[in-house]
């Protein structure tokens, strides 16, 4: 069978033609691929909260929708347009770094941050609001409410605050982006680490498309 | 690359002097040894737990470590084999050191997250560790809700631990995935790749898949004892067979992350001491693909007796069966590989003939539990345990071993002494048989698994088991001595002292820091003997 695969060197050719970089060197290929197996995990890792949202959502459906009617539309609705402007931001950030214009690339990355900064205080805002009226888990509040409801707001506060640890985490990693690209460590030739940052940023604003009709726009 | 690496290079061990250049090195190789020596550490912590355990069931009763402290022992043992032995074992160890060369790279694609997630490696021990001199904890290494969520002992610590050694595994695979594909060398097409590579290729992209699921169900057990989320919590309308459910998603492709890479091992072995190209090479390297995708759906067969519909039980059934058609493809053809070949019977090919036949062993009564109706008989039984032990440790736990006396040559550059090789392996065989064999007789008898006492009528079952205990350990005390010794002042290895084709056979033992001054040119299989001129 080993002479099978000899013989097939010429068919599977193409295989062979990725290879040839060097350890160690910059290979921006190797570079995104590892950033896309990332985020295969980080895809997985909300994957299975989304599996138990959509268990649970099978098994309490009415209730579900009644936690639902608790959460602000306006507000989720205001978030999201923060976080699709903050992917604009990013991805012109890096066209415009693409094409040597540093300047407008460091503004559009601060423009970025922004509106993380502005999405976690809305969010900061919200959660607050839920402590205050008794809605997070344990409070017994919410344990006189529907089991159903419980879970909704389990998996609530699990959820986004997930999704907000990774706001929080994309923040210093764009600005670490920003400063490479003002020191000219990340360049038009050079710009792989940025556009990785953007990937991840793109995911994060992703998941948060999912979360938002899942949690606010089923009641 | 340094035009000048050659035969003048010191070679890795040597090339920087100190713990520190131990400890901040890039090097594949270096990183590789690292893992080694934490690795057995571990290894022979673990061992000790598992004589403890043996002690205590040596007679009926309560002997020295009573129950809460059974349980603890059992759980620390397994939290320490299976996160901190079985899953790094081979890929980390011998995939770090022999995946780059084996492809002809000179380094991983990200050397400095290789390091890296040896650090998280050692992190997570820390904490499993930690949770030691915390007193222990009591769940079982499944952390199984209601337990993990209601017990007093520290459970944060062992969570962490698993998470933390989770990511190190992610990282790991991470790098092995990009590396095979872009620093393989250009002569080196896909079925030209040493069939560990395969093998290790499949198992990364399970590390990838299925470990971020355990990740985020350990953390939803910290925020269920933190918070009280509920979602697990019945009385708040939770399901904790969901758990269940989410662990076995991740922790069932987890065996195959054990067995995966010891089946690539096997495949190196086999051809290169039956002197023959290995029978159905495209067939061995599709099925180690075919076993990470199958093996990714079989999760419910943990649970047939959780409570589940009977639809789902009857289709995780014949997913189970099914599983088991790749594995076998594999051992028939390594069988058909050594069919008419010229055999040597070396110390590493013992140990691949030890696999073959203890993984079968492990498989056949695996198919028994898969099977809806004898798994109601001998679920939760002793069967269990000899059944995961053979497969687990009889899988994944020897041919960790069969690797080291396969590559221990190449990697320090000195032969261990063959005959007491020999000796320890043939302890370590005869022990391993008689510690599990009588377990499959108890748990059929009735014995259930976890139990620290047990009725008079089991006693011959447990005691010949204990016995078989320090036959076995007497042997890997004999290996760890005779490869200790070998490594101060055994004699000296030459460059290929199996005769095997693959490319790290090519390179000086031990290898030099940089193994290739230039890209190698490949010209034929990995596993053609006696076509060593011939040109692919």
């Amino acid at each position: 069978m080993a002479d099978a695969g000899a013989a097939r060197t010429s068919a599977a050719g193409a295989g062979g033609a990725e290879g040839g970089a060097h350890a160690g060197g910059y290979d921006p290929m190797a570079a995104k691929m590892g950033m896309w197996l990332f985020l295969f995990t980080e895809v997985l890792l909300f994957g299975a909260l989304f599996i138990v949202y959509g268990v649970y959502l099978h098994g309490f459906t009415w209730q579900f929708r009644q936690g639902s009617a608790r959460l602000s539309i306006p507000v989720g609705a205001v978030n999201t347009a923060i976080l699709l402007t903050s992917s604009l931001t990013m991805a012109l950030a890096i066209a415009a770094l693409r094409r040597a214009r540093q300047v407008r690339a460091l503004r559009l990355l601060f423009a970025t941050v922004g509106c993380a900064g502005a999405f976690l205080a809305i969010k900061a805002f919200e959660w607050a609001g839920k402590f205050t009226h008794g809605v997070y888990p344990g409070a017994g509040f919410l344990l006189e409410q529907t089991k159903g409801e419980i879970i909704f707001f389990g998996l609530y506060f699990t959820m986004t605050g997930l999704h907000a640890l990774h706001v929080l985490v994309g923040i210093p990693l764009i600005l670490w982006g920003a400063s490479r690209a003002r020191t000219g460590a990340v360049n038009p030739e050079r710009c792989v680490f940025l556009e990785n940052a953007g990937l991840y940023w793109h995911l994060v604003d992703l998941v948060w498309i999912y979360l938002f009709p899942l949690f606010y726009l089923i009641s | 690359m340094d035009v000048a690496a050659g035969a003048a290079a010191p070679d890795y061990l040597r090339a920087g002097r100190g713990l520190a250049s131990w400890l901040t090195t890039t090097d594949h190789k270096r990183i590789g040894i690292l893992y080694l020596v934490a690795i057995l550490v571990f290894f022979l912590f673990a061992v000790c737990l598992g004589l403890m355990i043996r002690l205590e069931l040596f007679s009926p009763g309560e002997q020295f470590v009573g129950n809460q402290g059974y349980n603890r022992i059992l759980t620390l043992h397994g939290i320490t084999m299976i996160f901190l032995f079985i899953i790094p074992s081979v890929p980390a160890v011998f995939g770090n050191f022999f995946l780059p060369i084996q492809i002809g790279a000179n380094d991983v694609s990200f050397p400095r997250l290789n390091l890296a997630s040896w650090y998280f490696y050692i992190g997570g021990g820390l904490f499993a560790l930690g949770s030691v001199i915390l007193g222990g904890v009591d769940t079982g290494w499944t952390f199984y809700i209601p337990y993990s969520s209601d017990t007093a002992d520290n459970v944060y610590l062992p969570i962490l631990a698993a998470f933390i050694l989770g990511w190190s595994s992610i990282l790991t695979g991470l790098n092995f995935i990009v590396t095979v594909h872009r620093l393989r060398v250009a002569s080196m097409p896909w079925f030209r790749m040493p069939l560990f590579v395969w093998a290790l290729y499949a198992t990364s992209w399970i590390q990838i898949l299925a470990t971020p699921v355990v990740g985020i169900t350990l953390l939803l057990i910290l925020l269920e004892r933190l918070l009280g989320i509920g979602i697990f919590d019945p009385a708040k309308g939770g399901d904790p067979v969901l758990y269940q459910h989410l662990f076995w998603i991740y922790s069932h492709p987890a065996v195959y992350i054990m067995v995966l890479p010891a089946m690539g091992v096997v495949s190196e072995i086999v051809p290169v001491f039956c002197r023959k190209t290995i029978f159905g090479y495209n067939f061995i390297a599709i099925s180690s693909l075919a076993i990470a995708g199958i093996g990714s759906l079989v999760w419910g067969h943990h649970m047939f007796t959780s409570g589940m519909a009977d639809l789902e039980r009857i289709v995780f059934s014949l997913l189970t069966f099914l599983v088991a058609i790749p594995s076998g493809v594999k051992v028939f053809n390594w069988l058909a590989t050594m069919y008419k070949g010229s055999i040597r019977l070396g110390t590493p090919f013992l140990y691949a003939l030890a696999f073959i036949f203890l993984f079968s062993v492990g498989g056949f009564t695996g198919l028994l539990q898969g099977a809806l109706s004898t798994d109601i008989h001998i679920h939760d039984t002793s069967f269990i345990v000899a059944h995961f032990h053979y497969t687990m440790f009889g899988g994944g736990g020897v041919m960790f071993l069969g690797a080291l006396h396969y590559w221990f040559p190449k990697m320090f550059g000195r032969m261990y002494h063959e005959g007491a090789a020999l000796v320890a392996f043939t302890l370590f065989f005869v022990g391993f048989n008689c510690l599990y064999f009588p377990l499959f007789l108890a748990g059929l008898a009735g014995m259930p698994r976890r139990y620290a006492d047990y009725l008079p009528e089991y006693l011959v079952y447990h005691r010949t088991s204990t016995v078989g205990s320090w036959i076995m350990v007497a042997g890997i005390a004999l290996m760890i001595a005779n490869l200790l010794r070998a490594f101060f002042k055994g004699r000296k290895a030459e460059q290929n002292p199996w005769g095997g084709a693959t490319l790290e056979w090519t390179v000086p033992s031990p290898p030099p820091a940089h193994q290739f001054a230039s890209p190698p040119v490949v010209t034929r299989g990995p596993y053609e003997y006696g076509r060593e001129h011939a040109s692919g």
